[in-house]
């Protein structure tokens, strides 16, 4: 199953090495990968998505713990929670027809259309990774010049916070 | 300020070798005498030097090489220490700041290449960072489960003539690094039921053991249950080798009543173990009709290969002295004919000897009657300090240890080389203690050199070289595997060693026959003030016994070459 793992870390160099370093040592997958500052600079926030039977994400979220850099980990999973990804898509827009097409099909996702050339549409998406994935095959990979996506973030509904 | 830290931290020996980076560090070793410095031959043998006096005394030991080639050559011993959990500072030299990134002379990524194999490392930035991050290094190393730490330190953060403000720090608190003191009292509720409860106990006891100083604690629960104690090969000594309730080693080469105790038992305490692939043989047949309790103080060992039904997170003294309490004060007690009728099937096990070595009319010596007489001439006390590979099990299998942390191995890597340079790591640091080196004639190579650091610091340990003229576990191997074809596991020209051992200026000793071994032994040990080197001739067919097949269950063993369970 598809498990969303947020961390709560040092801000130091050498600890996200660590947490790539740890997936590809002990052969865990990685599916995304962000992270960031948070509002206390000295801490980031990291968010892997990963795939795993129970006793693999049990044995993921244990090793993290014990890295010495990391001060708090979730499994967003495991409760209700929200995720977001940010899908930036570059596509062939050369007639008319094309045009309209992109622009319906953003609008019944709830896309932006960020820049335009009189040959392309950058559209901006934002949505759980299922939903940009629908958003590609609604529009058929024919048109599709680039495509940048942030990976995953995820927080947890409701009052529960991930902090020190 | 290196050295000032090391001393403010109670370091009494450093082991390391110099080079560009450290000369600033080195100047000042050169300048006081609190902090006594011992220069090996080849840095591998420094970081296990320092890896044994942990081993033996359950305080970091700790390691200096330069950048470069002086760290990598620390490399397999740092590995050694995290495989088995030791604690260990190693510091190493690094490149001026300036140049980190530029492939400088003798530049390596240190921190990247020992990440995968230490419990954590430090980049020093600035020389003011130097005491605090030393007073972590070792809090990290030696609390929670232990681990070796790595000590980056640029070149220019040592320069001498540039000063600052020193302190060292008395104590460290980091937000992120909050080691479990206790069990959870609920849990380990839980545990004393199960275990009352029991027909047929087993307390399966490993290094934690050992290195969380719980050997006092596991003998008192074990006795006042009359509950069988099997060790690992890092558990050895964690319960006393000649005591009737002990039944061995377990695991591949771990006894037949060992396997046994542990295929058939209802209820299973872990403490301190990790169900290594070496214990549990094929995990899917692992102890069918067991329930297992897991204590130890990492939460990722535990349900990590073999899932556990009460797992408790703690120390093991703490944990085992509260299960004490618990039954002292339970009106519960264990099913007395259970616990009878358990012992007799034991009882019955072992009198069957499997996989017990015979010995034939020639005059050559059983490798394992040599382990059986060192045992003899040292009472059991003494330090043994194992190699890697035939010999190793034997020691394990014949020494019986009385004591926790005189049985020091590299179980976790395997590393052959480490035997010697441990043992005079520890006889440095016990010298009225009988130190035995065991090893064969293969790993005796891998470190030989440090014959010429024992002549400078006068460290007499006692070498037992079991030679039988091949990698005796690689040849096993292969006849068991290979149909016998000896794939490079025979050296021809191997050296006298006598006479290279007395070019160093220590006593070399040729046993050859078995009525001569007694004599020699105690001769040997005799000689408190020299290192003597017994070049002992074993026989070179002999295979290790019991051995689990391959994927089987525990109970699944080859006795002898030809009989299997
Ligand atoms: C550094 C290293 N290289 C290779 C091995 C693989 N290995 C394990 S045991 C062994 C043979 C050891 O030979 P020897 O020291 O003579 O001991 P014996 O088995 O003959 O008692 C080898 C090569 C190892 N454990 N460590
Ligand atoms: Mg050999």
């Amino acid at each position: 199953m598809r498990h969303i793992i947020s961390v709560l870390m040092e801000n130091e160099p050498g600890a996200l090495s660590r947490v790539v370093g740890l997936f590809s040592q002990r052969n865990y997958n990685i599916e995304s990968l962000t992270v960031a500052p948070t509002e206390d600079e000295t801490l980031s926030r990291l968010t892997v998505t990963t795939l795993g039977d129970d006793r693999v994400i049990e044995q993921i979220t244990k090793q993290l713990n014990k890295l010495i850099d990391i001060v708090k980990v979730v499994d967003l999973t495991e409760g209700e929670h929200i995720e977001r990804e940010l899908m930036m898509i570059k596509m062939k827009a050369n007639n008319g027809q094309v045009r309209a097409e992109i622009k319906r099909t953003a609008d019944i996702f709830r896309g932006h259309i960020i820049d335009i050339t009189p040959n392309t549409f950058t559209v901006q998406l934002v949505g759980s990774s299922d939903k940009l994935d629908a958003f590609i095959t609604a529009l058929g990979t024919a048109n599709i010049m680039e495509v940048v996506r942030s990976g995953v973030s995820g927080i947890a509904r409701g009052e529960k916070v991930l902090s020190l | 300020m290196v050295v000032r830290a090391l001393r403010d931290e109670g370091v009494k020996y450093i082991y390391g070798y110099p080079g560009g980076a450290l000369l600033h560090v080195y100047d000042a070793i050169f300048q006081q005498e609190e902090v006594e410095h011992i220069l090996v031959r080849h840095e591998q043998a420094a970081t296990h030097m320092a890896d044994a006096y942990a081993r033996a005394t359950g305080k970091a030991g700790v390691a200096l090489v330069t950048s470069g080639p002086g760290a990598t050559n620390a490399v397999t011993g740092i590995a050694t220490a995290y495989m088995d959990s030791i604690p260990m500072v190693v510091i190493t030299g690094q490149v001026m700041s300036y140049l980190i990134g530029e492939d400088a002379f003798q530049e390596t990524d240190m921190v990247g290449i020992s990440r995968p194999i230490v419990k954590h490392n430090f980049s020093v930035q600035s020389a003011e960072e130097i005491p605090e991050t030393i007073k972590k290094a070792f809090h990290i190393a030696q609390t929670g489960r232990p681990g070796p730490v790595v000590v980056d330190i640029p070149k220019d953060c040592t320069t001498p003539t540039e000063r600052y403000e020193y302190e060292y720090p008395k104590n460290v608190k980091m937000r992120s690094y909050n080691p479990i003191t206790r069990g959870h009292t609920g849990q380990i509720k839980k545990a004393v039921d199960l275990l009352l409860s029991a027909k047929r106990p087993v307390l399966y006891t490993g290094g934690g053991v050992v290195l969380g100083d719980a050997s006092a604690e596991l003998i008192e629960l074990a006795q006042m249950l009359n509950v069988p104690v099997t060790n690992t090969l890092m558990g050895l000594g964690g319960y006393p080798g000649t005591d009737r309730q002990f039944v061995g080693m377990l695991g591949m080469h771990g006894s037949y009543e060992a396997n046994m105790v542990m295929h058939h038992s209802d209820l299973i305490i872990a403490v301190g173990a990790r169900f290594d692939d070496r214990v549990t043989n094929g995990v899917d047949k692992f102890c069918p009709t067991a329930k297992i309790v897991h204590i130890d103080v990492d939460p990722a060992s535990i349900s990590k290969t073999i899932r556990a039904d009460v797992p408790i997170v703690g120390p093991a003294k703490s944990v085992l002295g509260e299960m004490i309490q618990l039954v002292k004060a339970s009106k519960k007690a264990l099913d007395a004919e259970a616990i009878k009728s358990w012992w007799e099937q034991i009882e019955e096990w072992r009198g069957r000897h499997g996989g017990r070595f015979r010995t034939d009319d020639s005059e050559l010596m059983k490798p394992q009657q040599v382990i059986e007489m060192l045992s003899k001439v040292t009472n059991g006390d003494a330090y043994v300090c194992s190699d890697v590979g035939q010999h190793q099990m034997f020691a394990a299998q014949y020494y019986k240890f009385n004591k926790p942390n005189r049985w020091i191995n590299s179980g976790g890597l395997g590393t052959m080389g480490f035997g010697f340079p441990a043992a005079m790591g520890v006889k440095l640091n016990f010298p009225d203690a009988d130190v035995a080196c065991v090893t064969g004639e293969g790993s005796i190579q891998m470190n030989i050199q440090e014959l010429s650091t024992c002549s400078q610091y006068d460290m007499p340990v006692k070498i037992i070289c079991l030679n039988n003229q091949s990698l005796g576990m690689v040849r096993q191997w292969q006849d068991m595997n290979y149909e016998s074809r000896h794939s490079q596991s025979y050296m021809k020209s191997l050296p006298d060693f006598v006479k290279l051992v007395e070019s160093y200026g220590h006593v070399g000793m040729r046993v050859d026959k078995y009525s001569d071994l007694e004599a020699a032994m105690t001769e040997a040990f005799a000689m408190k003030d020299r290192l003597v080197f017994m070049d002992i001739a074993v026989d070179p067919f002999e295979h290790v016994y019991p051995m689990q097949v391959p994927r089987g269950s525990m109970r699944d063993m080859w006795l002898s070459k030809t009989e299997r369970t």
